[in-house]
């Protein structure tokens, strides 16, 4: 890992599905700590862009960086493995197990534990307390044991986050974090992520754009696969061709 | 090992990937289709050989029992399709267990209604003997049943390829819940592609009960060759299918010709190396 | 929540144990088959019930078992714990390299491709005559002894098999309830979210199916023992689908269920063919009415009315 370098670093990154360029050309640098916007109308990519980032998907050409390090041909755990974590548009939990047992999969995912095959679960106090602690930071601490498919939708999606920062990712990818969500889950959701932890670097993709511009200070608009604004969020905002893909569509 | 050997067996294998192809065309169609493990496909092949059997025994009609049994078989198929398993959509083990529950009772009737005795079906004098080409002997038979298969297989890629029907059926492959958003009546078609598969093979139950025989048992033991053509020519493919065919009927004769003790090995092995290069079969997606 | 099944388990034990020597001989023998052939069903649903991953072909590493031990007993006269070892090991083995071709595949290719291999098996003991014997089977597998204790009565044998069995319970059930058994049950729930989270995925289902495999073969070794008799029907497709049966009748997933289903299956097997010849008929369906009436298998559904 070099030091000062991007925490993410995408080079002219292209995806393409047969004759459509889902992504293309996408160059992108996340700056340590940064808390950035990803926004663009429906279909422009967004995430795709994730799936490339996360390694769901190979890209078709160009380079991914993590802290420094070529990730491109890196497996999607790999790149969980350097600090790499997601949460996905549409909710992708465990639905026969309890809350509690989905955190623990995210807590032990990076310790040799969860190779142990002959002592139970519950022999290791360690990762249950900081899957509870995970929980309770997430306003889950009392559903430990309900079972996940008979959740909320907005239990749901609060238990995509605690995935995610269970395992005390540096780079978090949030796929819509709000999706599905009434104005005032909305605003629970809102509250739960300015309260993440600043070394925690962001890259968020989201619709509702009061949420997302005033839980990132940068914002990169993608449209048609390619990035058309990217910086300091008052100055996207201001953009003429950002006003109208947004007013004019 | 003479040149009249190796002709020899190519032909042979060349003629059993024939009869294979009969068999796993429908099946890749219906895997293609609806993702449906049917592990009854086997049992419409040996179903269709009986029934050939008794309607070309009365009838005195090797056309009329092939047309038969694909009518009867493809009922069959029909039936156990809108009955059972539509409702099993996307479970697997269910899947597979009901119709593997579905293959045990065919086997059982089979052997009530048919004995456990071997038979042959009846063909037609026209089909039987030798014929003469360079300097090899080839029986007639056999080049029938290749002839049925090229027939059959062109006209399956002319219906897939140049057919209203078969835009919707090959659409359904392709990505089943857009098609039924774009308006195709998936339920339908799949329907119509499992009774086609089922037809099939029991028209290749008939046609190998001319030289295999009908026996008990038929159904597993073929069953096998079935899903290697399928898995290695690659699901929903019709040229997957007619190459997964010949090669496996070609691996599967050289196969027990050279090395009898080594079976299934010498097919399986082959098998595996192209699942290794590419595990989706030759021409599927994954 | 272990702690009531093990009790429920260990009291079990101790009944059968009790009752063994007052039984007459024939439901002995069927108990102490139901025994054997649990340990299969049960290394069958960690794969399936656990791991998610349907394989068609589970007799292959029973067949292997079986065979280690009657080729070495009746040609090399080797003693109980050679032959378990061996047994074992060449199951691992065969499902270490059939592994490494099944475990790519997914869904319905997975499903294929062990269906094929277990093909593989029964091919070998049908051609390989050298060997195998071909379809004449081997026979006159010799009931084992441990050292100084005789174990070719019924009830020593029996005693055996329950020993053997308990064992295989105990240290499956250890497996699924540990931290890999919850990544197990985690890839059945989501493969994608398991890469996200940072699991090789690929790696624990080989794993998973490498250790199914070993306590297959196990069952296996105590099977040749049992019944004298090894022959390629024992690693036919029919075999390894009865297996599935005795899973899904049981529940998937309970690992306590499948062996349960196993008792039935071997009981009914036993029972019903002595009274009709159509035993394949109720089979077939009983297999569709699993599927149509209790899809979680009976233990499952006790399960669910208690939540």
């Amino acid at each position: 890992m070099t030091a000062g370098a991007p925490a993410l670093r995408l080079d002219n990154l292209c995806r393409a599905f047969g004759g459509l360029q889902a992504v293309d050309g996408v160059t992108l640098e996340v700056r340590p700590g940064e808390r950035r916007a990803l926004i663009g109308p429906n279909g422009a990519g967004k995430t795709t862009l994730f799936n490339l980032i996360s390694g769901a998907l190979p890209p078709t050409s160009g380079r991914i960086s993590l802290f420094g390090q070529d990730v491109t041909d890196a497996p999607a755990h790999r790149r969980a493995a350097l600090g790499l974590a997601r949460t996905f548009q549409i909710t992708n939990l465990f639905p026969d197990l309890t809350v509690l047992e989905n955190c623990l999969l995210a807590v032990q995912a990076h310790t040799p534990t969860r190779f142990s095959m002959l002592r139970p679960v519950r022999g290791y106090p360690g990762l249950l307390d900081r899957a509870r602690a995970t929980l309770a930071s997430l306003e889950l601490g009392t559903l430990g044991d309900a079972v996940v498919k008979n959740l909320s939708h907005g239990e749901q999606r609060q238990l995509e986050i605690a995935l995610a920062l269970a395992g005390q990712p540096k780079v978090l990818l949030l796929d819509e974090p709000t999706a599905g969500l009434s104005p005032a889950e909305s605003r629970l959701m809102a509250g739960l992520l300015r309260r993440l932890d600043p070394a925690i670097t962001v890259l968020m993709i989201e619709h509702d754009m009061d949420i997302a511009l005033e839980l990132s200070e940068m914002v990169a608009v993608l449209h048609y696969g390619r990035v058309i604004a990217d910086g300091p969020r008052e100055r996207v905002k201001a953009d003429p061709q950002v006003k109208e893909i947004y007013l004019g569509a | 090992m003479s040149t009249e050997f190796w002709i020899a067996q190519s032909f042979n294998g060349i003629s059993y990937g024939a009869l294979l192809f009969l068999l796993a065309s429908g099946l890749s169609l219906i895997f293609g289709v609806m993702r449906v493990v049917n592990l009854a496909h086997g049992s419409y092949f040996m179903l269709g050989g009986y029934v050939g059997l008794t309607v070309a025994l009365r009838t005195r009609s090797f056309t009329v029992a092939c047309l038969a049994a694909a009518v009867a078989i493809g009922l069959v198929g029909i039936g156990m399709e809108r009955f059972f398993l539509r409702r099993l959509h996307g479970q697997v083990l269910g899947q597979v267990l009901m119709t593997i529950g579905f293959a045990l009772i065919f086997q059982d009737l089979a052997l009530l209604i048919w004995g456990g005795d071997p038979y042959t079906v009846p063909i037609p004098a026209l089909l039987t003997g030798t014929v003469r080409l360079g300097g090899a002997v080839f029986p007639i038979y056999r080049i029938f049943i290749v002839g049925v298969a090229i027939v059959v297989g062109l006209a399956l890629w002319l219906v897939l390829d140049r057919t209203r029907v078969g835009a919707m059926i090959r659409a359904a492959v392709d990505d089943a819940e857009m098609a039924q958003g774009v308006g195709i009546n998936v339920p339908r078609v799949s329907l119509a592609v499992f009774a086609l598969g089922a037809a099939l093979a029991a028209l290749g139950g008939v046609i190998g009960g001319g030289f295999l025989g009908v026996y008990p048992g038929a159904d597993f033991e073929v069953l096998p060759y079935a899903f290697v053509v399928v898995i290695v020519g690659g699901l929903g493919s019709l040229p997957g299918a007619v190459a997964g065919s010949l090669l496996v009927g070609l691996l599967d004769n050289f196969g027990k010709a050279l090395f009898p003790e080594l079976s299934y090995f010498t097919l399986f092995a082959p098998m595996a190396l192209i699942l290794a290069i590419r595990p989706t079969g030759l021409f599927g997606r994954s | 929540m272990i702690g009531r099944r093990a009790l429920l388990a260990a009291a079990a034990v101790v009944v059968l144990a009790v009752a063994a020597p007052l039984l007459p001989a024939y439901p002995l023998t069927l108990l102490t088959q139901a025994l054997i052939v649990g340990i299969l069903a049960m290394s069958l649903d960690v794969m399936l019930g656990y791991t998610g991953l349907s394989s068609l072909g589970h007799a292959a590493y029973f067949g292997v078992g079986a065979y280690a031990v009657a080729i070495m007993t009746t040609e090399r006269q080797a003693g109980l714990v050679a032959c378990l070892v061996v047994g074992v090991l060449l199951a691992a083995a065969t499902a270490a390299v059939f592994g490494l071709l099944a475990i790519r595949a997914t869904g319905t290719y997975f499903l294929m491709i062990t269906l094929a291999l277990g093909m593989v098996i029964w091919g070998l003991a049908f051609r390989w005559v050298s060997l195998t014997k071909g379809d004449n089977g081997i026979a006159g597998v010799p009931r084992p002894s441990l050292g100084p204790l005789d174990l070719s009565g019924p009830v020593p044998f029996f005693y055996f098999c329950l020993v053997s069995a308990a064992l295989a319970w105990a240290l499956m059930g250890l497996l699924v309830i540990s931290p890999f058994g919850l990544g197990l049950r985690g890839i059945r729930g989501s493969e994608t979210r398991m890469q996200a989270l940072g699991y090789n995925v690929w790696l624990h289902k080989y794993a998973a199916f490498v250790i199914s495999g070993v306590f297959a073969g196990f069952g296996g070794t105590l099977w040749a023992y049992y019944n004298g008799f090894v022959s390629p029907n024992d690693v036919q497709l029919v075999t390894s689908v009865e297996t599935l049966l005795m899973v899904a009748l049981g529940g998937p997933g309970t690992l306590i269920g499948p062996a349960l289903g196993a008792g039935i299956i071997v009981f009914l097997k036993n029972f019903v063919s002595v009274y009709t010849k159509r035993w394949l008929l109720i089979l077939g369906g009983v297999y569709i009415g699993v599927i149509l009436f209790a899809p979680n298998g009976i233990v499952g559904a006790l399960r669910g009315r208690r939540r």
